[in-house]
């Protein structure tokens, strides 16, 4: 196992409840946490990987109690101490000691469509060479798990994890999370979407043939 | 006394931004988060106070980001790229072989869709999308996702057992076709490609883009019928 985050496959959730589209929030403050979180983001005191372990490494307690905004919040003060943009006392006594030297590079309202626009995009150029090609057969990392950092952040589902599988989809060289998350670089690799049989992985598959397509690095797939 | 809760007696870990942070579990009571009060909308109120203050935000830009995905940017834009691709088949062509040159021409590039690959309904394959492992979304073509979509039911369920996920939504798909899942674990995000209902061939662009649904774009509905 990774940890709590990873739920693919995961039995006892009960139903998914579909709702209207006109509803965006569900709470007063879910779009104010949602921009707070995007706007930090643009502080370039973290990258999207880094952001994402920090949810995943919340208690598995509170990754379970808390709604998708709350894990956002707290992994956005987390981050915050952990960068020194914001200390301890501060969020403890809820007001500011100093102002920030990045307040210089805080996103203003005139830069937001620019940024939001622009996106960050995770294609790199890489001196690796795939070694799959479309068609071809591939085992997937038996151990789901960062090979690099224990405990660390990856991007390879449980569920999947020893699996055989069809490559459907070179996407390019891909910036690897499972570096990029811990600051060791962004490390690119050949990122493919590789086709796994719903009867390979569930004792129990609705369908004969209906498949699960999960995009996985390199590093993370053999020859069988 | 060391662990026990009070300012003073906790332990500081000062993680300077050149170092690689390791992994850093702690108790749920290390975590500067739990400094924070309890209630989420008083967390977030008091998070704001102390980033404005501190001048790392501005909350002019923090309404911006609102109106955008209130207003501006929603499953409309989805729609119109999928009304097109019904209506004209180079488009449709194009799209499939390569979305991000065609989106970015429509406008329809940005967070969190800069790498988007769209998947085509047939007869034979029904294409469902989720993110098991967090929540990723193609944003610029639909918006902020919906709940269900960042629920621990959907993304624990979809993998394992997509027919009776749809059949939540109302949809049963026929013995023959095929469900395809696609689990979003890198930055490649994902769009459906419904296909076109029965009884819609002299509707034009506009009229189209009313049958597209947003759960028919992430592969949870069927597009409407006129």
């Amino acid at each position: 196992m990774t940890r709590i985050h990873d739920m693919g496959g995961r039995f006892g959730d009960g139903p998914v409840v579909p709702e209207p589209e006109h509803v965006k929030f569900h709470a007063d403050w879910h779009p104010r946490a949602l921009a707070i979180t995007l706007a930090c983001g643009t502080l370039g005191l973290w990258n999207i990987d880094v952001s994402r372990h920090a949810r995943e490494s919340l208690s598995p307690k509170d990754y379970g109690r808390f709604s998708y905004y709350e894990k956002w919040m707290a992994a956005l003060a987390d981050l915050l101490v952990e960068t020194g943009a914001v200390t301890r006392a501060e969020l403890e006594q809820g007001v500011s000691e100093s102002v920030s030297n990045l307040a210089d590079k805080r996103l203003v309202a005139a830069a937001v469509a620019g940024v939001l626009a622009k996106g960050g995009p995770a294609t790199r150029d890489s001196n690796l060479a795939p070694f799959y090609a479309v068609g071809d057969v591939v085992t997937i990392r038996a151990m789901p798990e960062n090979v690099m950092v224990p405990g660390g952040h990856t991007r390879l589902p449980s569920y999947a994890a020893g699996a055989s599988g069809t490559i459907v989809r070179l996407h390019g060289a891909h910036v690897l999370p499972d570096s990029n998350a811990h600051r060791l670089g962004e490390a690119p690799e050949p990122l493919y979407a590789v086709a796994v049989k719903a009867r390979d992985i569930w004792a129990h598959p609705e369908h004969p043939e209906d498949e699960v397509i999960l995009d996985l690095w390199q590093s993370y797939l053999s020859a069988p | 006394m060391r662990g026990k809760c009070g300012l003073g007696l906790w332990t500081f870990v000062n993680v300077r931004a050149h170092d690689p942070p390791m992994p850093h579990d702690h108790s749920d009571h290390d975590h500067p988060h739990s400094l924070l009060p309890s209630d989420p909308a008083l967390r977030v109120k008091a998070l704001e106070t102390i980033l404005t203050q501190k001048g790392l935000i501005d909350p002019a830009a923090l309404d911006e980001i609102i109106d955008t995905y209130e207003n501006k940017i929603g499953p409309k834009n989805g729609a119109h790229v999928v009304a097109r691709a019904w209506s004209d088949p180079d488009f449709k062509a194009a799209l499939l072989d390569d979305a991000d040159p065609v989106l970015a021409e429509m406008d329809y590039y940005g967070r969190q869709g800069e790498h988007m690959v769209v998947v085509e309904n047939t007869d034979a394959v029904h294409n469902m999308v989720v993110c098991t492992l967090c929540s990723c979304y193609p944003w610029p073509l639909l918006g902020i996702p919906p709940g269900w979509y960042k629920s621990d039911a959907y993304r624990a369920r979809a993998v394992r057992e997509p027919r009776k996920v749809l059949a939540e939504f109302g949809v049963t798909l026929p013995e023959g076709q095929a469900v395809r899942v696609w689990d979003s674990t890198a930055e490649v995000r994902y769009l459906v490609l419904p296909q076109r209902p029965e009884g819609t061939e002299g509707l034009d662009e506009a009229a189209l883009m009313a049958l597209v649904t947003r759960d028919s774009m992430i592969g949870c509905g069927l597009a409407a019928r006129p």
